[in-house]
């Protein structure tokens, strides 16, 4: 590595040890460089970037964390747990100080809430709240309450007082499936729910827990969150669509289609257009972070996409085996294509008529009272 | 048949036609390529192929053409003669325009035997095309805002990006899609029409748009 110029401070990447910080809780210099190294390249930053990052999560400068669940599955804390590099332990231990987390935290009862309230109130505006799940506000938010009071009212305490909070997972960023038609408990994302707050939206079912560690890095190297697109998302990983980086893109351009499951194009891994993938109108980094300790991913594995990590995909992205949607007012079985087919052929049966009747009237020729002046 | 002499009078002129004809040829293009888009043929034979590639290829092409040829014919609308001005295409604005229109559509409506003549627009056409020209807009707009996604961060994002915001991705396509139907109705009606009032006129209404002379029972100088 390069000696950054007229820089006093030894570069992390040059010491003869690794940190001592990381060294004691068992995690290799090595270890530790290739972490920076993956989380440099997520955040889509120049590989000279690499000293910066180490050299911001070299210091103790553990950030506190309160992780909220209100509407969802739990499927963003799931996968969490899941997180392949590093692992859980040394995200929730070393990186992170979660505070309080429904679903890991040892301690239960008023001694949680206790805790939330004590980090909440001595760490005001410096820590960050991670929220998970929707935010039902119909009936005073009466459809979800934890320790006796609502969601709405523990998320506006929570995020007003944090320095920044981040939205796992497409419920808590747009009202995912809680808030799909008819929407019942009237339930909002995090951003509309509360809306003076500083939140960015990592949505995805689940949040992919690389980009959620990427985005705390980010924060924790310039001490600002990353930039975001028009739907609040940051553009590291949600700045391009699906379509553009998929596996099978090359299909897609060559003409090779699924026809439908099963079929031989299907088991040659052709691309699932037809299928009604929704790659096309979805953006985020799927194809290149994928899941379950990278190895996976929904269109890699022969099914199309869901369009999860959009605004409203419950509704909008169905029927998700259906290139276009269903057009609203007509019946479920009724396409564009065929209401469309429909106009026109009306229109060719109502001029063909007209036409006939033209055929066999006697017209007057303009003459001089309708002459047009001019 | 006509008793009257007529007089040919200079109507369309250059720019008017050549937009029409622009346009007509680039809405078949649109039509066949986007129809394949929508609902692709598997033609490719190896991932070598690039049938898709070109199709939308050749769609985009078009699409910057057609955008290039309606835009003109916009800006014509300010530049060219009376007949094709602005003015023509909102004739129920004036109570000549309307007192036209009523004329015109009782002749459609079998409710009058005369013919109206007309020199340069038919007023009910002008108002279906006023309407042509707003499913133009729209399919512009969604047209540019669904390509616009492959670069979020170009220059065309930020023009039409606020569409995605606003809608949904799935909407527009299918706003899109289903425009380019409302369009086929139009084309069914302006070829029957253009046929029939060619018929019922004398006054050379096909073939006007070829040589931009129209046939009328007044001299341009009366």
């Amino acid at each position: 590595m390069k000696r950054a110029s007229g820089d006093e401070k030894q570069i992390p990447g040059e010491e003869e040890f690794g940190s001592p910080f990381w060294e004691k809780r068992g995690v290799s210099r090595r270890d530790f460089m290739k972490f920076c190294t993956a989380m440099t390249a997520a955040l889509s930053l120049p590989s000279s970037m690499i000293p910066r990052v180490a050299a911001a999560l070299e210091n103790d400068n553990r950030i506190s964390i309160i992780w909220v669940e209100f509407q969802s599955c739990t499927g963003d804390t799931e996968a969490l747990l899941r997180a392949s590099s590093p692992t859980v332990a040394e995200i929730v231990l070393d990186v992170l100080s979660i505070d309080y987390s429904e679903t890991i935290m040892a301690a239960a009862g008023h001694q949680a809430e206790e805790a939330r309230a004590r980090t909440i109130k001595e760490r005001a505006g410096k820590y960050i709240a991670v929220v998970e799940g929707s935010i039902p506000t119909r009936d005073n938010g009466a459809y979800c309450c934890i320790g006796g009071r609502s969601a709405l009212d523990l998320a506006r305490e929570l995020c007003n007082n944090a320095l920044a909070t981040i939205a796992v997972g497409t419920c808590a960023s747009y009202g995912g499936i809680p808030a799909a038609a008819p929407n019942p408990s009237r339930a909002v994302g995090l951003s509309q729910a509360v809306p003076g707050a500083t939140v960015i939206n990592l949505p995805g079912c689940p949040v992919n827990t690389d980009n959620l560690v990427a985005t705390i890095v980010h924060f924790l190297t310039f001490g600002r969150l990353p930039p975001v697109d028009g739907k609040g998302r940051p553009l590291f990983a949600y700045g391009k669509k699906i379509h553009d980086n998929c596996e099978r893109r090359a299909h897609f351009d060559a003409g090779q289609y699924v026809e439908a499951w099963g079929d031989q194009a299907h088991r040659k891994g052709h691309c699932l257009y037809k299928m009604g993938c929704k790659g096309p109108a979805t953006f985020h980094n799927c194809p290149i972070q994928k899941y379950n300790e990278k190895t996976a991913w929904p269109v890699g594995s022969g099914h199309g996409c869901a369009g999860c990590s959009e605004p409203a995909f419950w509704d909008t992205m169905s029927p998700f085996y259906r290139r276009l949607p269903n057009v609203p007012g007509f019946g479920i079985e009724a396409t564009a294509d065929k209401i469309g087919l429909g106009l026109v052929a009306a229109a060719a049966a109502g001029f063909g008529v007209h036409g006939a009747l033209n055929a066999l009237r006697k017209d007057r020729e303009p003459g001089e009272n309708t002459r047009e002046e001019g | 048949m006509s008793s009257q002499c007529k007089f040919k009078r200079y109507i369309w002129e250059l720019p008017v036609r050549w937009s029409h004809w622009v346009n007509a040829a680039c809405i078949v293009i649109l039509a066949v390529t986007g129809l394949f888009i929508a609902s692709p043929a598997s033609v490719g034979r190896a991932p070598s192929a690039f049938s898709m590639g070109w199709v939308r290829f050749v769609h985009f092409v078009a699409a910057y053409t057609f955008t290039v040829s309606v835009a003109s014919r916009v800006v014509w609308s300010f530049l060219g003669n009376k007949y094709a001005a602005w003015r023509e295409f909102f004739p129920l604005l004036t109570a000549k325009g309307r007192e036209k229109t009523l004329a015109m559509l009782r002749y459609y409506l079998f409710m009058d035997k005369e013919v109206p003549e007309t020199i340069g627009h038919n007023p009910l056409a002008t108002t279906a095309y006023a309407l042509l020209f707003f499913l133009y807009l729209l399919m512009i707009v969604t047209g540019f805002s669904l390509y616009a996604t492959h670069a979020p961060q170009g220059i065309l994002f930020t023009l039409f990006g606020w569409v995605q915001v606003v809608f949904s991705t799935q909407s527009i396509r299918l706003i899109h899609h289903l425009s380019m139907y409302a369009i086929f109705g139009f084309v069914v009606n302006h070829i029957y029409s253009a046929w029939l009032m060619d018929i019922k006129e004398h006054g050379a209404e096909v073939s006007s748009m070829f040589s931009g002379y129209r046939f009328t029972i007044h001299r341009k100088d009366d």
